[in-house]
């Protein structure tokens, strides 16, 4: 299994974490003003030779390798050079950076005030910060948060100019470009744009690849981008992008720094500022456009409570240790480094992908890891458990028993000490009071609704944002427990107590879940290992020679388990029924989403699904995913579109097995 | 700055250089070297013991690098000293050398960690001789000993495991004897006999080795004899008008050199261990001389090659000059590392000597500027005899070198030109470094070259820096090995490797990740103080360049300072081979290396060299077990 070495199984309760400090604190006891003036001499990459923007821009524009794809691309169209390096230019000048300390400087201003209002406490551990102060001397460093809000880059440049550390070049989405002066003053704080898919265009992959090794090579400044891609609208963790990793690894699989260092932020905010509008947007309604007037309508949310939030550092990952004996560098000696005439660039190997794949799940691991979970989380856990409400005693019982299983599976939870649980409870209750509300003794989640009569669509539709907002926080500590519910749903699927059974049920489920969730590839029996582990370490299961067999008291753990999971399985499985029931021949990709809503909608509707977050586009995507994956429907590319083509048979033995009404080995493998 | 003053007075100066050079080396002469100085076939009376030539080690450290007479210490005031009178560094004061040696190692004249006095001959296992090839022998009046003291100098090459051990009174599996033919024909009856015998022989040459390819194998169990050529030491002609020489290939390569100049030539090929290595080595590992750029490396300066092997005599026919006859049995023979058979015959070319000849050095901001540079001189093919450039650690160790000045005036002139470089031209003096040339030819020529190769090194922020420093940088090379055993007295232990990399970034990124990688893996392994880590480029090509490295540190504190080493080593090679680095340009594989071999020429080209060793010896008699 390639990634072993990745991964070393261990226990995830032993993991020591920094302790953090409260930055606002210090903001809210001194002038802003003057700490936007404060003298700002951040320690530098030691092999660093000072350049500006502008001397970096021409360094790029005149490096071999671009001038290389200039010539080719010159070649191919029959444009000349110059045309072509106009271009080059062209897109260089879109995308770049222009990092000032003025800009700086007024975003130390303004967010000091803005982040005071909207947080209780921002609290970072200084523990990280000294270790990555360490790391920006001796090595080329990329900075890799976590993103689940827009504040996140904010937050992280603001974090780094506060410790007087360099100040990250950040790549942002083009689409905030269409902010006027919004997105020039993100690009004088760093931030450098680039488009959501350029696929086939060369030139454009060129400038770009060219641009972030420049920066790289030389230790211009930290580089910081989101593995993710986007936001997460879920709060789940997104299966990682690799472009960007692959383009800054480069330098160090080609000997041109000596190494790397890739830095996991994990920012976890208590309550996310854009949580309602993630719900609608899963559900249909449009993401709004970036623009300028929208931002500053978003100013009433300044007036709003958003709780704490945590950034945490993980101490710097070495990309030289992790490619020791998985990359041999020597692979690239016989081809000419910048593309001499009549070489092609070259692809990364197999290897190289690979690697580069593991890592970034590495990184993401690593991102989780170290996410606060914050006790609302397991209150919305619960409830979502219970949408039909309950008790509020109950509810502190069974919060308090979550507490305890989360922090024996490792969850790095922010739960006040000497703080009785119940008021921990209700204090967090209150500051989602948008959430859930307490009526009497019950507590149900708040439904938002028109004061008049409203359509039973208008009624679904509001009950699943409500869902789907208080999913988002569930969503943050799923990563604790996947791994034993996985495991816990395939002891109850598998009919059977024998552990190869049970492993290969565990094994199908976590295969067809990998696009929802962050599971390395390849480390499937890893994964086994560790859900035994804990299921047995918290009393759950027994392991007895070749079976695993539930144990007495193990009963509410796997049941909390299996419904953890429930929705994510009911989900694939309308899907599923969709594809087999409904889908026609000429199923195109744009009207899959729809059409999976709408069938999930009627179900809905004629009372034989319970289940919301079918409703969620996230995750009719992901299991569409899994299913081609599954190669159980086809992707064909036509002139125009593209058409899913679907096998219905195969499609019903997936649901099946999902429901646990087929063993697996036979199903998937004898009817494929 | 280069230098100043009218034409003849130039020329004075730089026939007093010529002058200099060849009195640096003819003061290695014949009177001090008898065993060199045989003319005859059978060798002359012996005063020493009977029957066998001079022993080397009468003249040089039995443990240490050179001449027994010749050896840095710090006086008793602290300066550094050089002993002796062979070089231009001898009998001179040091003045900077402590200062440098303790700021560099952390290294302290208190802590000393001296060497065994002499060789403990007890602790020498007796030799294990094969009877009946001793007899036969005998009877071909071959001279042979199997003196203790005979059989460990031949037992060593000039690696750091190997002087250590040394130093510290350790002897490992030696040869069991040493036999010294003193011509070709000789060679063949001992080849004859150890195949007879199944004796396993290993040709020695001037055991200056740095790739443990003289260690005996300790798992050999055959009797091993060390096959000396130093007898074989003769120019049997010179062909004045073919320029070529045939010459035995025992001979040391500054006696060859001094011999063809009495007769008005050389053969321009001077690597850096000139003074002791030999013709038979230089082909037997395919090395490289200093001035190869007018006169090649040695497998451009061979014309024919006779080699005894288990199978029979090689060699070609005729002397032309390029043939088209199949693939170059020579190519078989130059490096194959004594493990095909003993050179004992080479036609070598030869050129007139140089009229003219004169240093230069340019002073760059930078590595990378300097590289720019080299590069550029190679791409336009105006490289002079030789260009070397130093980076900066070597640059301020080649001033710790620099002796005492004689008078306050030229005190004045250096720091004169020092605050011009540093404060004047704004170089860094942490990151300057220099370049050192080397022009030969006719006259008019040189001036010529000379002047293009600045205008080239100005483009590239270079300043002419005076012929001074070219000399001391060329003159460092000799010495540098002698520095080592200074190290060794005070904890300090070093060595030098070298590979051979494309032009393109790799030179720079090469230099830049190995130079890391030894400064991190010292630091892991637990040396206390950072290392010396520090390059220059050597040798220019077409299509790349050879890259030097000195990497040296301060051991106190280590329970196993050469175990240490050899890792920290092994790393670098790894790091040089994963920039695009080769195995070696010059120093050869031995077995030090060995283990990279099939990655280097793919398991193919492996078995290619196998089955050519398979069928010129499959007794395996030449069981040196190097490169394979």
């Amino acid at each position: 299994m390639a990634s072993k070495a990745l991964y070393s199984h261990r226990d995830p309760v032993l993991k020591k974490r920094d302790d953090f400090e409260d930055i606002l604190e210090e903001r809210r006891n001194s002038s802003d003003l003057r700490y936007a003036f404060k003298c700002y001499t951040p320690v530098l990459y030691r092999g660093l030779t000072p350049c500006k923007a502008a001397t970096l821009k021409s360094m790029v524009l005149q490096s071999e390798q671009l001038l290389h794809v200039i010539n080719q691309v010159s070649a191919e169209s029959g444009e000349s050079t110059d045309v072509v390096k106009d271009e080059a230019a062209a897109i260089l000048e879109e995308m770049a950076h222009r990092l000032q300390l003025r800009t700086i400087r007024f975003f130390a201003y303004t967010l000091s005030k803005a982040f005071k209002a909207l947080y209780r406490s921002v609290c970072v551990n200084e523990e990280g910060i000294q270790r990555l102060q360490q790391a920006m001397q001796e090595h080329p460093v990329v900075l890799l948060p976590s993103h689940r809000s827009y504040m996140d880059f904010l937050m992280m440049s603001y974090i780094l100019y506060t410790y007087d550390l360099s100040l990250p070049v950040i790549a942002a989405g083009m689409d905030f470009l269409g902010m006027k002066f919004v997105g020039e003053m993100l690009r004088m704080s760093g931030a450098f744009f680039i488009r959501r898919s350029f696929g086939g265009d060369q030139l454009y992959w060129a400038v770009f690849s060219e641009y972030v090794k420049t920066m790289l090579r030389k230790g211009y400044a930290p580089i910081e981008f989101f593995l993710e891609g986007t936001r997460s609208r879920t709060c789940k963790s997104l299966t990682p992008k690799l472009g960007l990793l692959n383009i800054v690894m480069e330098p160090f699989f080609k000997g041109e720094v000596f190494d790397v260092n890739l830095v996991p932020v994990s920012m976890s905010y208590e309550r996310v500022l854009e949580e309602s509008l993630y719900a609608r947007e899963l559900l249909g309604v449009p993401k709004p456009k970036e623009s300028t007037s929208g931002l500053l309508k978003a100013r009433k949310i300044l007036s709003e409570d958003y709780g704490s939030m945590h950034v945490y550092f993980s101490p710097p990952v070495s990309v030289r240790s992790l490619a020791q004996g998985r990359i041999n560098r020597s692979q690239f000696n016989l081809t000419p480094r910048c593309g001499g005439s009549g070489h092609v660039a070259q692809k990364p190997s197999e290897e190289t992908q690979a690697f580069v794949n593991d890592v970034a799940y590495r990184i993401v691991r690593l991102q989780q890891e170290n996410m606060v979970v914050k006790p609302w989380v397991l209150v919305a856990t619960l409830l979502l458990q219970s949408v039909e409400g309950m008790e509020l005693t109950e509810l502190m019982e069974q919060t308090s028993w979550l507490r305890d299983l989360a922090r024996m599976f490792g969850a790095f939870l922010d739960w006040p000490d000497h703080t009785p649980c119940s008021m921990v409870v209700s204090s967090s209750i209150s500051l989602h009071r948008n959430l859930a509300c307490v009526s009497g003794s019950r507590i149900s989640l708040v439904v938002e609704g028109p004061q008049g009569p409203e359509t039973p669509e208008e009624a679904l539709f509001n009950r699943a944002v409500s869902v789907l907002s208080c999913a988002s926080y569930r969503n943050q500590v799923l990563h604790v427990f996947l791994r034993p519910a996985l495991l816990a749903m395939a002891l109850s699927n598998a009919n059977s107590s024998r552990k190869e059974d049970i492993y290969s049920c565990f094994d199908f489920l976590r295969n067809v879940f990998s696009d929802e969730f962050i599971l390395s590839p390849g480390a499937s029996v890893q994964d086994f290992d560790e859900a035994c582990h804990l299921l047995v370490k918290c009393g759950a299961v027994e392991l007895l020679h070749q079976d695993v067999v539930m144990a007495e008291s193990g009963r509410t753990v796997l049941s909390f388990l299996t419904l953890l999971l429930e929705p994510f399985l009911q989900g694939y499985q309308v899907v599923c029924r969709y594809l087999r029931e409904e889908a026609t021949e000429n199923l195109t990709e744009k009207q899959f989403i729809p059409a999976v809503r709408s069938f999930a909608v009627k179900l809905h509707l004629s009372g034989s699904l319970k289940c919301y977050e079918v409703l969620s586009s996230d995750l009719q995507k992901n299991a569409l995913n899994a299913l081609i994956r599954l190669n159980v429907v086809r992707r064909v590319r036509t002139n125009e579109q593209v058409l899913f083509k679907v096998n219905k048979a195969a499609v019903n033995s997936v649901e099946d097995t999902l429901g646990g009404r087929i063993p697996t080995q036979k199903s998937i493998l004898a009817r494929l | 700055m280069a230098s100043i003053g009218d034409g003849s007075e130039r020329q004075r100066i730089a026939q007093q250089r010529l002058r200099v050079l060849a009195g640096h080396l003819r003061r290695l002469g014949a009177e001090e070297r008898p065993g060199v100085a045989a003319q005859e076939c059978r060798a002359g009376p012996r005063t020493r013991r009977e029957n066998v030539p001079a022993a080397p080690q009468d003249i040089m450290k039995w443990n240490g690098w050179g001449y027994a007479d010749s050896k840095f210490f710090f006086n008793k005031k602290g300066q550094g000293e050089f002993t002796g009178k062979r070089y231009r560094l001898s009998g001179l004061i040091l003045p900077s050398l402590k200062d440098w040696f303790e700021g560099t190692f952390g290294a302290n004249l208190q802590h000393k960690s001296p060497a065994v006095p002499s060789l403990n001959t007890s602790a020498v296992a007796p030799p294990s001789l094969n009877e009946a090839f001793v007899e036969e022998l005998k009877s071909t009046g071959i001279p042979f000993s199997h003196d203790t003291e005979d059989r460990v100098f031949r037992a060593h090459g000039h690696c750091l495991h190997e002087i250590f051990s040394l130093r510290d009174g350790r002897v490992g599996r030696c040869p069991d004897m040493v036999v010294w033919p003193n011509c070709h024909n000789d060679v063949v009856k001992i080849v004859e006999l150890a195949c007879k015998h199944s004796v396993c022989l290993i040709p020695y040459g001037g055991g200056t080795s740095v790739s443990s390819a003289l260690e005996c194998p300790p798992e050999e169990t055959r009797s091993i004899v060390s096959l000396d050529t130093s007898q074989m030491n003769r120019i049997l002609w010179i062909d004045e008008k073919n320029l070529t020489a045939h010459v035995e290939a025992g001979i040391i390569g500054q006696d060859l050199e001094r011999l063809l100049n009495e007769s008005g030539y050389c053969t321009g090929h001077e690597p850096d261990s000139m003074e002791f290595s030999s013709l038979g080595g230089w082909v037997a590992t395919r090395a490289s001389g200093m001035k190869k750029n007018i006169y090649g490396n040695i497998e451009d300066l061979v014309v024919h090659i006779k080699m005894v092997t288990p199978r029979g005599v090689i060699e070609k026919s005729c002397q032309g000059p390029r043939m088209s006859t199949g693939p170059d049995i020579h190519h078989f023979i130059l490096g194959s590392e004594g493990t095909l058979g003993v050179v004992t015959e080479v036609t070598l070319k030869i050129r007139p000597i140089p009229e003219y000849q004169k240093y230069g050095s340019v002073v760059f901001p930078n590595f990378q500027q300097g590289v720019a540079c080299l590069r550029e001189v190679a791409k336009q093919r105006c490289a002079p005899a030789s260009i070397r450039l130093m980076d900066n650690e070597q640059f301020q160790f080649g001033h710790a070198l620099k002796p005492q000045v004689s008078s306050i005036f030229t005190s004045f002139l250096d720091g004169l030109k020092k605050f011009y470089i540093t404060k004047f031209k704004g170089f860094d003096p942490h990151h300057l470094c220099v370049a050192t040339l080397l022009f030969e030819g006719d006259r008019e020529k040189v001036l010529q070259h000379e002047k293009l190769v600045y205008d080239i090194a100005a483009k590239f922020g270079g300043l002419a820096a005076g012929e001074d420093n070219g000399q001391r940088g060329y003159m460092l090379t000799f010495v540098i090995a002698y520095l080592r055993d200074l190290g060794m007295e005070y904890y300090v232990i070093g060595e030098s490797f070298e590979t051979s990399v494309p032009w393109d970034r790799w030179v720079l990124d090469l230099c830049r990740n190995v130079k890391e990688r030894i400064v991190r893996e010292c630091k892991e392994k637990g040396v206390q103080f950072p290392p010396l880590s520090t390059c220059r480029v050597t040798q220019t090509y077409d299509a790349g360049a050879c890259v030097y490295f000195y990497f040296a540190f301060n051991y106190r504190g280590l329970s196993d300072p050469v175990h240490v080493y050899e890792q920290v080593e092994h790393a670098a090679r790894e790091e040089i081979l994963a920039n695009g680095g080769s195995l070696s340009h010059h120093h050869g594989v031995g077995k030090l290396r060995k283990e990279w071999m099939q990655e280097t020429i793919s398991s193919v080209g492996l078995g290619m060299l196998k089955s050519v060793k398979d069928y010129l010896d499959p007794n395996n008699i030449f069981g040196n077990r190097n490169l394979l």
